[in-house]
């Protein structure tokens, strides 16, 4: 199973060296050359050098024939626009793309395309970890 | 009309200015960079807003809900400038939409994406530098994207096989037609009986795609 990952700095080398872990064939895309480092000395997966909006990077990746493709560059916008282009362009099923704005993240994903909101997800932790004290008001009044 | 421009750098400020010069249309223009807006409210006071034109609230706050009739997004970032007009589209159903493309290499996602109009001004300065540099023996002026129709400039050399015969006479690629022919500066019409000269510039239209066959005709024998 080959797996293209778009942008590869926090989230993305981290998607990488799990996905190569649990045997996939992982190539990474970043237009940093100093990404590649985030991968580790035993990097044995693909590097390719260059900007994730040129189709010429994209197929030097593989992408016409990846099986999923994470697209997490620090840009929520470059990110919708190569989500769309690997699934209108390329015709890759399993899209999944990276976009921290929620109201962004909601109306592509009714668009029919994989969206993750780590800002959603942060809330929603956020909120279950206040809900989650055991605080009782006669407590925090008195303090 | 109601215009929202996104993106207040040269051709969005110089745009907004031009159409609040006309006085007949209301304007609202959407600058991101603090320095830039400072600037820009200066002359446009409250016609324009601070913020990234990408954010739905902005937009929003922008008036785009009413919606404008026409969207133009102009900030030098492709990327933002193809959301803006996706959403603008599909989310408010902005009736027009203009897409500045600032890296011609892009143009193929916004046709991917169904963004049309679009504006290029590195592809028109392209276009006009190859017409001055005569490194080419055809060089296109002119792309009517919706049209799939393009306008060509060719320069008939001496010895090329079109060179003394009658624009009739030629056997012209399907979907092709001269224009008309310049020669000592001076234009006139194509029609049947017009005798190509070696000199004469040549301006052609024809569907994208048909270039070779129309360079075999005028130019290479």
């Amino acid at each position: 199973m080959k797996a293209l990952i778009i942008g590869c700095g926090r989230v993305g080398s981290n998607v990488a060296l799990q996905l190569d872990r649990e045997g996939w064939d992982v190539t990474a895309v970043d237009e940093k050359e100093e990404a590649i480092g985030r991968l580790g000395d035993h990097w044995t997966g693909g590097f390719v050098l260059g900007h994730g909006m040129d189709t010429d990077v994209l197929r030097e990746a593989g992408i016409e024939d990846a099986d999923a493709v994470v697209v997490a560059t620090d840009g929520d916008n470059t990110n919708i626009v190569i989500g769309q282009v690997a699934q209108q362009r390329f015709d890759n099923q399993c899209v999944v793309v990276r976009v921290l704005d929620p109201a962004r993240a909601e109306f592509y994903r009714q668009r029919g395309l994989r969206t993750v909101c780590p800002t959603s997800v942060a809330i929603d932790v956020l909120l279950d970890s206040v809900r989650a004290c055991e605080v009782r008001p006669a407590e925090t009044a008195s303090t | 009309m109601y215009l929202l421009i996104a993106g207040g750098g040269k051709v969005g400020a110089n745009f907004a200015r031009m159409l609040l010069k006309d006085g007949r249309h209301e304007v609202t223009l959407i600058e991101q960079r603090h320095d830039r807006f400072e600037r820009l409210e200066r002359e446009f006071e409250h016609q324009v807003h601070l913020g990234d034109a990408t954010e739905i609230y902005v937009l929003e706050r922008a008036g785009i809900a009413r919606p404008p009739d026409v969207v133009a997004a102009l900030t030098g970032d492709d990327e933002d400038n193809l959301i803006i007009s996706q959403l603008s589209q599909e989310k408010y159903g902005v009736p027009k939409v203009i897409a500045r493309v600032n890296d011609p290499r892009n143009q193929a996602h916004f046709d991917l994406l169904g963004i049309s109009p679009t504006v290029s001004a590195t592809r028109g300065l392209m276009a006009l530098i190859e017409h001055e540099v005569p490194e080419h023996d055809l060089v296109h002026l002119l792309e009517l994207r919706k049209e799939n129709l393009e306008i060509v400039e060719v320069q008939i050399d001496e010895g090329a096989p079109a060179a003394g015969k009658r624009v009739e006479k030629l056997d012209l690629p399907e979907g092709s037609r001269l224009i008309s022919i310049m020669r000592n500066g001076r234009a006139e019409i194509a029609v049947g009986a017009t005798e190509l000269l070696p000199g004469d510039q040549v301006l052609a239209i024809l569907q994208p795609g048909k270039e070779d066959e129309l360079r075999r005709v005028l130019l290479k024998s």
